[in-house]
C-alpha cells in the first residue's frame, strides 16, 4: 500500500559538530522527531560548519538540529549561522541542543538560533518546538 | 508537442548549476509535485548523459561505504558524482531515519559531489517513487555518474534496475541461509557482486560460491556477473569494481544490448506512470464517492461480498471516466 500522507513530512538535519564523540543524544533525538513522522537526514559525528550547511543544501531541508557536548559551541554555532547567510539559506531554522550555559543560549538566540535545549529537556517539548519553527512551504 | 515555451524557472535553476534550485527540484519531485512534472519535461532532452549505477544488497553490508569508496575513486579520476541513497519510512509513522550520509566523506566545496537522502514513503521495490526522477535530475545538472543505494531489505530490493544501467550486488562472506531467498530475486539483477568486508574470514569463500552460481548460465543477452572482493572498509577493491561495471557498460555498447535494456526501463517507467496516475484518481473519487460508506456497511453486514463491491465501485470509475473518450 502507498501511504500517501495529506501533508509532505518535514525534513530535518541532524548533526553533531565538535570533536567529542557521543551521538546517543543526537540519536535519541533524531529517532523521536522521526516517530513524530519527520523525515530525519542523520549525519553524524564531528561534522564541520561547512559539511553542515551544505548537507542542509543538498537536502533541502526544514530544519536544523545541531547537537554538541564539547563545549566548542559559540565557535561552530555562529560560523553555521554565518555559512547558511553566505549560502543564501538562513531561511532555514536551527535550533540546538546539548551543554550549553544560559548567557551562551541567549547570546546564540541572538544570533538567530530559533531555540536552544539544555540536557533535561523532554523530547516531547524537543518535538513540538521543532514543529512549530519547521520552514513551511507552498 | 510544443517547443518553444520559456523554461520554468526551477529548469532554468538545474541547467546554471545552481544547487539549491537542485535539491529544491528533487523535493517536488517527491512530493509529486506538478512543477517537478513541467521541469522534467523540459529538462528531459538535456538528460541521458549520466552513467546510473545501482548498488543494492542486504541490511548492512556496507553498500555506503562501497559508494563512499567509489566516489572518492571516480573523483580522483576526474567524474564528478551524484549520491541518491533510499532508507525505509516505517509505515506507522510515516517518518523515517536516512543515515547513509554518516558514511559518506566529502569535502562540502567540492562542487563535482551532490548527495541526496531519500525515503521511500512507502513505495515497495527498494527505491522511492520519485528515485528515477531524481537520477534524471543529477543527469540533467551534469553529474558523469549517478550512484543509486537501495534501501537495503535484501530480496525485494530490485527495482533499481529499472533505473540503473548496471546494477551491483553489494554481500558479505557469511550471510548463512539467506542466501537461499536471495537467489531468487536479488540475485538475479546483479550485473556485478561486490563481495565485501574482505577483511573478515570467508571471502574467498564466498566469491568462489558466487562463482560456481555464476557459470550456471549467463544473463540477458549473454553477460556473465563480474565477481569482485573488497574492503570497503580499508579501501580494497573499489577500483577493481570500478573496472568491474566499465566492463558491464562496454558490454552493453559492444552487444547492442544497452537499447534494448533502456527500452524496457522506459515501458517500466510509462507503466509506473501510468498506474500512478489511474491510481490517484480512482482513490480520490472513490474518497468523495457516497456510496462507499453505504457498500461497506453492507460488505460488513455480509450482505455483499468483497469481490462484488469491488467490481461494483470499479465499473462506477469507469463509468466517470468514459465520457470524452
Ligand atoms: N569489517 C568491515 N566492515 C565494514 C566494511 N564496509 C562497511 N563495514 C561496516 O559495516 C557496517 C554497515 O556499513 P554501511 O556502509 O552503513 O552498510 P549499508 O549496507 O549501507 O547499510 P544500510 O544502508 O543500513 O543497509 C558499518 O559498521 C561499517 O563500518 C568492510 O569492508 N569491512
Ligand atoms: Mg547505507
Amino acid at each position: 500500500m502507498e501511504k500517501r500522507a495529506s501533508e509532505p513530512p518535514i525534513r530535518v538535519l541532524i548533526a553533531k559538530p565538535g570533536l567529542d564523540g557521543h551521538d546517543r543524544g543526537a540519536k535519541v533525538v533524531a529517532r523521536a522527531l522521526r516517530d513524530a513522522g519527520m523525515e530525519v537526514i542523520y549525519a553524524g559525528l564531528r561534522q564541520t560548519p561547512e559539511e553542515i550547511v551544505e548537507a542542509a543544501i543538498e537536502e533541502d531541508v526544514d530544519l536544523i538540529g545541531l547537537s554538541i557536548l564539547s563545549g566548542a559551541h559559540m565557535a561552530l554555532f555562529p560560523r553555521v549561522m554565518t555559512l547558511l547567510k553566505k549560502r543564501k539559506a538562513s531561511n532555514i531554522p536551527v535550533f540546538a541542543g546539548g551543554i550549553i550555559p544560559d548567557e551562551d543560549a541567549a547570546r546564540l538566540r541572538r544570533l538567530g538560533l530559533k531555540a536552544v535545549f539544555g540536557p533535561g529537556t523532554s523530547l516531547e517539548r524537543i518535538v513540538a518546538t521543532a514543529r512549530g519553527i519547521a520552514r513551511r512551504r507552498a | 508537442m510544443t517547443r518553444s515555451p520559456p523554461l520554468p524557472a526551477a529548469a532554468r535553476g538545474v541547467i546554471a548549476k545552481d544547487r539549491g534550485a537542485l535539491a529544491r527540484l528533487i523535493t517536488s519531485a517527491e512530493r509529486r509535485d506538478p512543477a517537478a512534472a513541467s521541469a522534467l519535461r523540459a529538462l528531459y532532452p538535456r538528460t541521458g548523459h549520466a552513467q546510473i549505477v545501482g548498488i543494492t544488497g542486504p541490511l548492512g553490508v556496507g553498500k555506503s561505504s562501497v559508494i563512499n569508496g567509489l566516489l572518492h575513486h571516480l573523483r580522483s579520476i576526474g567524474r564528478t558524482v551524484g549520491v541518491v541513497a533510499v532508507d525505509p519510512t516505517s509505515p506507522f509513522t510515516g517518518g523515517s531515519v536516512l543515515g547513509d550520509r554518516v558514511r559518506l566523506e566529502r569535502d562540502p566545496s567540492d562542487a563535482g559531489v551532490f548527495i541526496r537522502s531519500m525515503a521511500n514513503r512507502g513505495h515497495a521495490g527498494g527505491v522511492a517513487l520519485a528515485t528515477r526522477e531524481v537520477t534524471r535530475l543529477l543527469d540533467a545538472f551534469g553529474f558523469d555518474v549517478v550512484l543509486v543505494e537501495t534501501v537495503g531489505s535484501g530480496q525485494a530490493d530490485i527495482e533499481v534496475r529499472d533505473i540503473a544501467s548496471t546494477s551491483v550486488v553489494v554481500l558479505v562472506p557469511h550471510l548463512g541461509d539467506e542466501v537461499q531467498t536471495l537467489k531468487a530475486g536479488l540475485f538475479e539483477i546483479a550485473d556485478v557482486f561486490c563481495v565485501n568486508k574482505a577483511d573478515l574470514p570467508g571471502a574467498d569463500l564466498a566469491a568462489k560460491d558466487l562463482r560456481e552460481l555464476v557459470s550456471l548460465g549467463p544473463g540477458p543477452g549473454g553477460w556473465k556477473p563480474r565477481i569482485v572482493t573488497a574492503s570497503a572498509r580499508e579501501g580494497q577493491g573499489i577500483p577493481e569494481l570500478w573496472n568491474a561495471i566499465g566492463a558491464h557498460e562496454r558490454f552493453l555498447d559492444e552487444t547492442g544490448v544497452r537499447a534494448d535494456a533502456e527500452r524496457k526501463q522506459l515501458a517500466a517507467e510509462l507503466l509506473a506512470l501510468v498506474t500512478e496516475m489511474v491510481e490517484r484518481e480512482v482513490s480520490s473519487g472513490l474518497e468523495r464517492d457516497p456510496r462507499l460508506r453505504e457498500l461497506l456497511d453492507r460488505v460488513a453486514r455480509r450482505e455483499v461480498d468483497p469481490r462484488s463491491a469491488a467490481e461494483l465501485l470499479a465499473s462506477r470509475v469507469r463509468g466517470r471516466r468514459a465520457p470524452g473518450r
